[in-house]
């Protein structure tokens, strides 16, 4: 079986909320939207205080190219447009609607029957992506449509599906492929249909053996497309890994990007936004949130109208649980830890962990042993140990030569790290720097 | 016997050869070096601070020398003795600078801004920042990690481990910037050591809107302006909502740290306020309250 070359880890699964059917939360009382939910230029509002909107009504226009429009996901009376606490930690703009009713927009068709024909035009498919606001629903939030229009030069082969879901815990993916596997599958062909190419693969972990059976019985209606069974390793969801895993192809280094080999990746949950973009008019406004945690009573996945407060989430789940050390948006791996269960779910927020005490507590912090299990977890063939280093001591020239801004921030390294050395921690702050001292270097 | 004569005279010829093409090579490719330039470096404190802005203190010593004038030129470290004798070796005019100090724009102690989460990550402020808003609600003020303490090469700020909050001792510092450049939320400022030592400043860097930064900590300013009416010499400023002392403007009359109603405006070294009436600062000389900064 398939997987990606070079290191990787075996984090513990944890999928406790695999086997719980998809539920539809009720509506919050008054829905958030931060106007940067994605990578790119922020969303400029096109509604003003007192506004009255309908689900789906636009509320922010894209910010840019790079950018995504955001859509409302509730009906009601706009309040305010100030600043909230996001995932983040800090205070960003973003919307504020009074839920009052349920009123759709006219011409979002809410049935649930299949619609596979399609006549658009390639173009005309991205278009419609971007007019309803996609972007990769995997937690990195990079907007679909520009995915799909590759730079001059370069032409994609291939599209390649994200149904790994490599981290532990989150099940929103496994239960989005057993529930909606037509709607994905329509989704793929779309994405392949607009990217130009005659060959799909979804990359799904031999962990979800259930998911794999019935996406390959469905998957032979629709042709081109591949269902790549993947040996569980983490992170295999990561884009290059994934390459890697299903055609066996290595990107290079920055500034290469996936199309350098012909690949455009996109997640499940993005085709299936997609699906329902294109096929039936209805913009990105809700997504699907698995709710989990050993402590917490009911470990479920939620469809989740954008913009619900995360804590109205955690009560539908049996409620925050007493022993809770930590709320991480995201999963485990990836995620964040969370300063306020308030947060408003995201385009990205594909998961609320909640971590009891004794688990979410990081542990003493001990001189590095020259053990090397870094070096061999890293996915990237880096060397987190030293670039952490580096980073500690300003050395950016060293840690840039180093390939530090190849790091994908998976967190191997640190999972792996014997003495819990918070490598993670410092190469995040490198990159970061090495990144902003490469753009003002270009930028002259 | 024959191999040896022909060894040293072999080795010897080497040698001479080596001698002379030395001699020419260090006449022909000479560089001459101001000698008043190591003159410079060695009244200087040799610690590569940076503060003077120039890549160390050979740099330093090299720019002063070459400029042929000390204009804007000030070793922070070495202050305006340094200078002197800079400019007694150049035979030019040190400019009369006033000596500065670290000022610690952050009053959240525990006590003043309570702890709402636990930040367990790599204890570097810059990581803090980076990863999350902090321990408390406000995302401006203080992480408590210390890289300013680890910046300073002159020993003087220090972690006060009841408030939490790092502390500058007036008499170490240098002014040299390493800190200000270290904090990744620009808390501490470069602020003019002021007449007797003594300084009013807003030690509140929040530029929440009021109501936001009122509940995140006891002592933050929250822009209401009353110190801006109450300046009579036009020294404070509200932008952003925040207020700010212009140190070249503040006469230290110390009428705003009475109006605020939030303490955020601190002064320091100055005598304790007689009861009722309100003595102008510049009367009591020896003053030393043991209000700390910060």
């Amino acid at each position: 079986m398939k997987t990606f070359r070079i290191g990787g880890v075996h984090p513990a699964e944890n999928k406790l909320s695999a086997a719980s059917a998809i539920e539809v939360l009720g509506l919050p009382k008054q829905a958030v939207f931060p106007l940067s939910q994605h990578i790119g230029a922020p969303a400029v509002p096109c509604v003003a205080k007192g506004d009255v909107v309908k689900v789906g009504t636009k509320i922010a226009d894209a910010g840019g190219f790079v950018s995504a429009a955001i859509f409302s996901s509730v009906s009601g009376k706009v309040a305010k447009i100030d600043s909230v606490i996001d995932a983040s930690g800090y205070r960003k703009p973003a919307i504020f609607i009074d839920v009052d009713g349920d009123e759709w927009e006219e011409g979002i068709d809410r049935s649930e029957t299949l619609v596979k024909e399609c006549s658009l035009k390639p173009e005309e498919i991205v278009e419609k992506i971007k007019n309803a606001g996609v972007v990769g629903m995997g937690g990195a939030c990079f907007p679909t449509h520009v995915k799909l229009c590759p730079p001059p030069g370069s032409k994609a082969e291939c599209v390649i599906i994200n149904a790994v879901e490599c981290e532990p815990y989150l099940t929103a993916d496994h239960r989005l492929m057993l529930e909606k596997p037509e709607e994905i599958l329509v989704g793929v062909s779309l994405l392949m249909k607009a990217a130009k190419v005659d060959k799909g693969y979804i990359g799904i972990e031999n962990n979800k053996p259930d998911a794999i059976k019935l996406m390959q019985e469905k998957a032979v209606a629709y042709p081109g497309i591949e269902i790549v069974p993947l040996k569980v390793k983490y992170p295999q969801g990561g884009e290059k890994q994934l390459i890697d895993a299903v055609i066996s192809r290595q990107v290079p280094a920055p500034p290469a990007i996936p199309i350098s080999v012909g690949a455009v990746v996109q997640n499940v949950g993005t085709a299936y936004a997609v699906y329902e973009a294109v096929m039936k008019n209805k913009p990105l406004f809700e997504r699907i949130v698995t709710v989990t945690g050993k402590s917490v009573v009911k470990p479920s996945n939620f469809l989740t109208r954008m913009g619900t407060p995360m804590s109205q989430l955690i009560d539908a789940a049996g409620g925050l649980p007493e022993d809770t050390g930590k709320v991480i948006g995201g999963g485990p791996m990836m995620g964040k830890a969370l300063m306020n269960i308030e947060v408003p779910i995201c385009k990205g927020s594909s998961g609320v962990l909640i971590m009891n005490d004794k688990e979410a507590r990081r542990g003493e912090v001990r001189p590095c042993i020259r053990c090397a299990k870094c070096v061999s977890a890293c996915p990237m063939g880096l060397e987190p140990f030293l670039l952490s280093t580096l980073s500690a001591h300003s050395e950016w020239e060293r840690a840039e030569k180093d390939d530090i801004v190849s790091c994908i921030e998976c967190g191997s390294c640190q999972f792996t790290c014997p003495s819990n050395r918070p490598l993670l921690d410092m190469i995040r702050l490198g990159k970061s720097t090495v990144m902003g001292i490469i753009r003002a270097r270009s930028a002259k | 016997m024959d191999l040896i004569l022909v060894a040293v005279i072999s080795l010897g010829a080497i040698g001479l050869i080596a001698a002379v093409i030395l001699y020419v090579a260090s006449k022909k490719f000479a560089v001459y070096e101001d000698p008043r330039i190591a003159q410079v470096a060695e009244v200087l404190p040799q610690a590569n601070c940076g503060g003077c802005g120039y890549p160390g203190c050979s740099g330093f010593a090299e720019a002063c020398v070459k400029a042929g004038s000390l204009e804007g030129k000030l070793c922070p470290a070495g202050g305006q003795a340094a200078m002197e004798k800079i400019a007694a070796i150049l035979g030019l005019q040190a400019e009369a600078s006033e000596p500065k100090v670290a000022v610690v724009r952050c009053n959240g102690s525990c006590e003043n801004r309570p702890r709402i989460v636990k930040y367990d990550g790599a204890q570097s402020c810059k990581v803090a920042h980076a990863t999350c808003g902090g321990e408390t609600a406000c995302a401006f003020g203080c992480l408590g990690c210390g890289d300013c303490v680890k910046a300073c090469q002159f020993d003087a700020i220090h972690m006060n481990p009841e408030t939490g909050l790092p502390e500058v001792d007036e008499e170490k510092c240098t002014a040299c910037g390493a800190c200000v450049k270290a904090c990744p939320r620009v808390i501490i400022e470069i602020r003019p050591k002021g007449k007797n030592n003594r300084r009013v400043y807003v030690s509140c860097v929040n530029k929440d809107k009021g109501p936001v930064a009122m509940k995140a900590c006891k002592v933050s300013c929250i822009a209401c302006g009353k110190c801006v009416k109450e300046c009579s010499f036009e020294a404070i400023k509200v932008e952003n909502n925040l207020a700010y002392i212009d140190p070249n403007k503040c006469r230290l009359c110390r009428k705003c740290e009475a109006v605020c109603p939030k303490n955020a405006i601190v002064a320091v070294n100055f005598p304790p306020r007689k009861p009722k009436v309100e003595t102008p600062a510049t009367e009591a000389p020896k003053a030393e309250t043991p209000k700390a900064e910060a």
